[in-house]
């Protein structure tokens, strides 16, 4: 039996009086990876970003309804939101390092949380570049900027970036959409070795690869929760028609 | 159409070559005004007329402490304008929510930019002056000492009158930090503070410098806004004084001092001297000194935003 790290139920998430999210009820398995897939446009990454509550930051968004994160409303008033996100390390569809060095990029989370001795940021910036396999490619150029590096370099960078605060949940959104071939194969390949020490959930536009990598698959539809499933079963015989309509192509 | 002949932009070639006929016309003028004072002003130039004090009913000598002034005014300017200016562009970009009230506000920032420069120079002793200097006369009991014209009050003037540059470029350089790059900072754990410090900021140094250069140049060529505020016809004296702690005393600009200022002199000497056919010489190297003077406040912001961008690993 595999353990319980998120926990949503009846969540619904409104942009002004538009409905983005209706009624979304789902379980999140730890150290597991778990795909969202569904047409653009169907909430998935509207619902990826309730996880670490970087809704917030959107005006007029409203939410009700319940995120337990191992057993902790994150939508508590008392809840410190800033502590929540360090918990959770999010990498985004396009990478967005800083205009700074590979060393300061990686350093930005543990230096927010008054980390400052050389040898232990030395320690974090090799141990998350080796996580994230990509210490042999940067180890002897640190202090070179981080927008010299090529495309897949760059993302893997940001899924070190976002290890070195030292979350257990790792949110992805799209995180291959814009790269070529072997740099996705080779992001998949992480995301296998992450999910011995991580809860990963990806959102994804290409269903294959929701297949290849994903233990469970969430399909979302107009900002409602289709069906959740094993992927295997999901792929292979979904319960609900709709489902199975957009995984064979027949609309989406 | 027949392949393989060249249809031509009749159109186009008229248009691209009359925009380099503009443009041409522009630079030519540029440098026949430059050329004009850089021509007749050059004689008078010397290391003497930089730094004497005018003569014989401004007739001869140099204009020593107008250059002074019009540093030391410059210096207070930037002083005030420009914390001001970025805080204020940094809570309308970042903190304060689109409203009606941020609508006004941004309306008005844009309309200050249009006042006419006089009235900046009569809002500058009405409120200035007369108000905040004679009320903080009362209340520090300092008899007459900052309700008069005066440098710090034509600094503040010139501050408003160039706030509205800062502001709008500041805007301009933290609206073209991405939106990425704050969702990524904000991902990692950082506050909204720490955020704009340590990500957005950063990157919008170049273009905050580039309006803190505008502000320079715009209020070093300014005379009316300090018609009443301070400026002086002929000061013997820099306005300094000794800042003393115990026996040991360094000499610093006196904000309270009333000074000359290199705008203000030409006006003077071409229209004010009594014999303006006589000064003419002395008019040109102050003009000269003036677009020198400005060039020179540039470059130095220039490079100081070179080396913030190079920081930043562009160029």
């Amino acid at each position: 039996m595999k353990e319980l790290k998120i926990s949503v139920k009846n969540l619904y998430l409104k942009y002004g009086e538009k409905t983005a999210l209706d009624d979304i009820s789902m379980d999140i398995t730890s150290k597991q990876v778990t795909a969202f897939i569904g047409p653009s446009g169907c909430g998935k990454s509207t619902f990826l970003r309730v996880l670490n509550r970087m809704n917030d930051l959107i005006d007029n968004c409203s939410i009700t309804g319940e995120v337990l994160i191992d057993g902790i409303d994150i939508y508590d008033k008392n809840l410190d939101v800033v502590n929540l996100r360090k918990r959770i390390g999010m990498v985004f569809q396009k990478s967005n390092l800083f205009p700074k060095t590979i060393f300061e990029n990686i350093v930005f989370g543990p230096r927010l949380n008054g980390v400052n001795d050389k040898n232990t940021l030395n320690e974090i910036v090799e141990k998350t570049c080796r996580q994230a396999a990509i210490w042999d490619e940067v180890k002897d150029r640190l202090n070179e900027p981080a927008l010299s590096l090529s495309g897949g370099q760059q993302q893997r960078l940001c899924i070190a970036r976002a290890l070195a605060v030292e979350p257990d949940i790792l949110l992805m959104d799209e995180p291959a959409s814009a790269l070529d071939p072997i740099s996705t194969a080779k992001i998949e390949e992480l995301i296998h070795e992450l999910k011995k020490n991580y809860t990963i959930v990806i959102v994804t536009h290409n269903m294959q690869q929701a297949a290849r990598v994903s233990d469970y698959t969430a399909f979302f539809y107009m900002g409602k929760l289709i069906e959740i499933d094993k992927t295997t079963r999901i792929f292979t015989k979904p319960s609900v028609k709709q489902t199975e309509d957009y995984i064979t192509g027949r609309f989406g | 159409m027949e392949l393989g002949k060249k249809h031509k932009d009749i159109n186009g070639f008229i248009f691209i070559n009359l925009v380099r006929l503009m443009f041409a016309f522009l630079v030519g003028l540029l440098l026949l005004i430059i050329g004009i004072i850089a021509v007749n002003g050059y004689p008078v130039m010397s290391l003497d007329f930089l730094i004497s004090s005018p003569a014989n009913n401004m007739t001869e000598g140099g204009i020593g402490p107008a250059i002074f002034g019009t540093i030391a005014v410059t210096f207070f300017m930037v002083l005030l304008a420009v914390p001001l200016g970025v805080s204020a562009a940094i809570f309308l970009s970042e903190y304060a929510k689109e409203s009606i009230y941020t609508k006004i506000i941004r309306t008005s920032i844009n309309n200050l930019a249009g006042v006419p420069s006089i009235v900046f120079g009569l809002f500058g002793l009405g409120f200035f002056v007369l108000f905040i200097g004679k009320n903080l006369d009362e209340v520090l009991q300092t008899g007459l000492l900052f309700g008069q014209p005066a440098l710090l009050w034509a600094a503040a003037t010139l501050a408003v009158l160039v706030l509205p540059i800062v502001i709008v470029s500041t805007l301009e350089a933290l609206n073209s930090v991405p939106k990425s790059h704050r969702d990524a900072a904000i991902g990692l754990g950082a506050t909204k503070w720490q955020t704009i410090r340590d990500i957005v900021f950063p990157q919008a140094k170049p273009g905050i410098l580039t309006g803190t250069i505008l502000a320079i140049s715009r209020g070093v060529g300014e005379t009316a806004p300090i018609l009443f505020l301070g400026c002086a016809f002929f000061l013997p004296n820099l306005p300094v004084a000794d800042l003393c702690i115990g026996d040991y005393c360094i000499p610093m600009i006196n904000p309270t001092e009333q000074f000359m200022y290199l705008a203000y002199h030409i006006f003077i000497l071409s229209t004010q001297s009594a014999n303006p056919t006589k000064t003419l010489p002395l008019q040109y190297g102050s003009t000269l000194v003036l677009i020198l003077l400005t060039i020179l406040l540039n470059i130095t912001a220039i490079i100081f935003r070179y080396r913030f961008r190079k920081a930043l690993g562009r160029n």
